[in-house]
């Protein structure tokens, strides 16, 4: 199962390299990124592997909610079918 | 992977335009907790919801969790307790909406929806027993949602339980009068009501439906005008297309919420109801959508016009993301749940008779609307019959919810708080229909051809 890790905020240091760690930590891969800078936020997009993750979705969730703590940004999970199920015609519902 | 763009849409309409899944239903079947005993009749049922719900509420938040969008009712509907309670010799059903409120606190849902009674073309026993038991049984209960359905388009109305259920209305809202009459709030008289509605306060489990079944319902009135916002000034064709485009990204979010919800409970999915719902709150509103596509208020001429036009795009777009569209379907105009309702009748923009033109056009019909208190019951019930009227010779479903304010009067305000909002309460006609009431029987079934 795949997630999409969403960062949003205001640009800083060590953005890319804290949330790399939290996910590493985890041993959550990352499969893809997308980052921009949008009416000078900081925004990124992160296709996740979920599959070797160590700890639960929640706890993911919630170490990557700390991390945007420290970070003074928002960092958020969401399982990718959402994305999918909107903006994809051919999505093959939750994919696990 | 999918784009930046199209992740950045889809937060968007999360955190800034209030997308959210309105409710999952899970409805179940009673039949099979029919007993001439009551006592075991109720053991039954509260054993029955209790087994099969135990883990909707968990469930639910753990979706809420995972995918990151507000799950914001979790509900159970039952088959209509009047076809259940018939087979004892009990005079008042109270104690079954006792138990079904029991049921809805313990498994952690805030509505259960069926205290219901199917009367279009006459009482049987059970039936009768319902509606006299209404006022008692919502004065004595939470969570407990009832609804009467008094006609449908091949039958036509049953004017005997529109003349009942103007008093009974009365008697509801004095019961409850020290909490805004709020027991009002949780009955609709329906006309075509259908089986799989997962909306409250009017959702029943049909007796055609399985054993257990979810339905969904999803919200997105936000998302819409936001859409709308980015097309100003372009031709209807563009805002059609936009509501179209729009409605069914919201309804893929919600078939995937309803087919994942019943993969992990083991119950059957069964429809996604189209309807476009609003709160109370701010950017949550139907009537702003209107007032987008370039209306001054809300009520206005032209209001009709644009709701139609809405109501049909959001179906269009809704039908192709969903495998199993039913329920209500169409976008709701409740009075106190929406913001720009409210305000279009504080500023004397939208009138009673404005309102039940627009619901010859949506769903669902006169929702929550709050009248004087001194109201007389024939004037209710003949607003049933005009609302029921329109349903029967429309081939649509029509309901009326309305609230006689105790004590209050036009520029007073009703404050139910929560998802139900507050409304200003509105001026009805002071000529009498009491004779016409008075009459009883039934309104024939319409002609279904030579339509015009």
């Amino acid at each position: 199962m795949k997630g999409i890790v969403s960062v949003i905020g205001k640009d800083r240091l060590g953005i890319i390299a804290d949330v790399s760690t939290t996910l590493t930590e985890q041993s959550v891969n990352i499969v893809d990124l997308s980052q921009t800078i949008l009416d000078d936020y900081f925004t990124m997009v992160m296709l996740v592997d979920l599959e070797t993750m160590k700890c639960s979705f929640k706890e993911l969730s919630d170490e990557l909610e700390k991390c945007g703590q420290r970070l003074g940004l928002s960092v958020k999970i969401q399982h990718q079918s959402i994305f999918d199920a909107m903006h994809n015609l051919e999505y093959g519902g939750f994919n696990r | 992977m999918t784009n930046l763009q199209s992740v950045l849409e889809t937060i968007r309409m999360i955190e800034k335009e209030n997308l959210d899944i309105r409710t999952i239903t899970m409805g179940i079947s009673l039949l099979d907790c029919i007993d001439s005993d009551g006592e075991k009749a109720r053991k039954r049922i509260y054993e029955k919801i209790t087994r099969l719900a135990k883990d909707l509420v968990k469930v639910g938040e753990d979706l809420e969790q995972e995918l990151g969008i507000p799950i914001i009712n979790k509900r159970i509907s039952v088959t209509p307790i009047s076809l259940i309670a018939a087979a004892t010799s009990e005079e008042d059903y109270t104690a079954f909406a006792q138990i079904l409120d029991k049921a809805a606190m313990d498994v952690g849902v805030n509505f259960i929806g069926g205290f219901s009674a199917l009367v279009e073309k006459g009482y049987a026993k059970g039936d009768r027993i319902l509606i006299q038991s209404l006022p008692n049984a919502l004065a004595s209960t939470e969570r407990v949602c009832a609804s009467v359905n008094v006609g449908t388009s091949k039958v036509g109305i049953n004017m005997d339980a529109v003349r009942d259920l103007g008093h009974i209305v009365k008697e509801i809202a004095e019961r409850t009068k020290d909490n805004c009459s709020i027991g009002c709030a949780k009955l609709v008289v329906f006309v075509n009501s259908v089986e799989d509605n997962p909306f409250m306060a009017g959702a029943y489990h049909g007796v055609g439906e399985p054993d257990a079944v979810i339905n969904v319902g999803v919200s997105g009135p936000g998302v819409v005008k936001a859409a709308l916002e980015k097309v100003e000034g372009e031709s209807f064709d563009v805002v059609a297309e936009t509501i179209k485009r729009t409605a069914f990204k919201i309804t893929r979010v919600g078939q995937l919420v309803g087919e994942e919800v019943s993969k992990r409970l083991g119950i059957p999915f069964g429809i996604m109801d189209l309807s476009l719902a609003p709160t109370p709150e701010i950017g949550d509103s139907v009537a702003r959508i209107l007032e987008e596509i370039g209306l001054e208020a809300c009520g206005t001429h032209g209001t009709t016009a644009a709701l139609a036009m809405l109501n049909d795009a959001v179906k269009k777009g809704g039908i192709m993301a969903s495998n199993h569209v039913g329920g209500l379907s169409g976008a709701f105009i409740p009075v106190s749940e929406d913001e720009g309702m409210i305000a279009a009748v504080n500023s004397g923009a939208l009138t009673f008779d404005k309102l039940e033109a627009m619901t010859c056009v949506c769903s669902v019909g006169l929702d929550m609307i709050a009248i004087p208190g001194d109201t007389p019951a024939s004037t209710i019930s003949a607003i049933i019959a005009d609302e029921a009227a329109i349903g029967v010779i429309n081939n649509k479903t029509t309901a009326v919810r309305i609230i006689p304010a105790i004590g209050k009067d036009v520029g007073d305000t009703l404050n139910f708080g929560g998802l139900l909002g507050y409304a200003p309460i509105m001026s009805v006609h002071k000529f009498s229909s009491e004779k016409m009431i008075a009459r009883g029987g039934r309104i024939p079934a319409p002609v279904h051809s030579f339509k015009n």
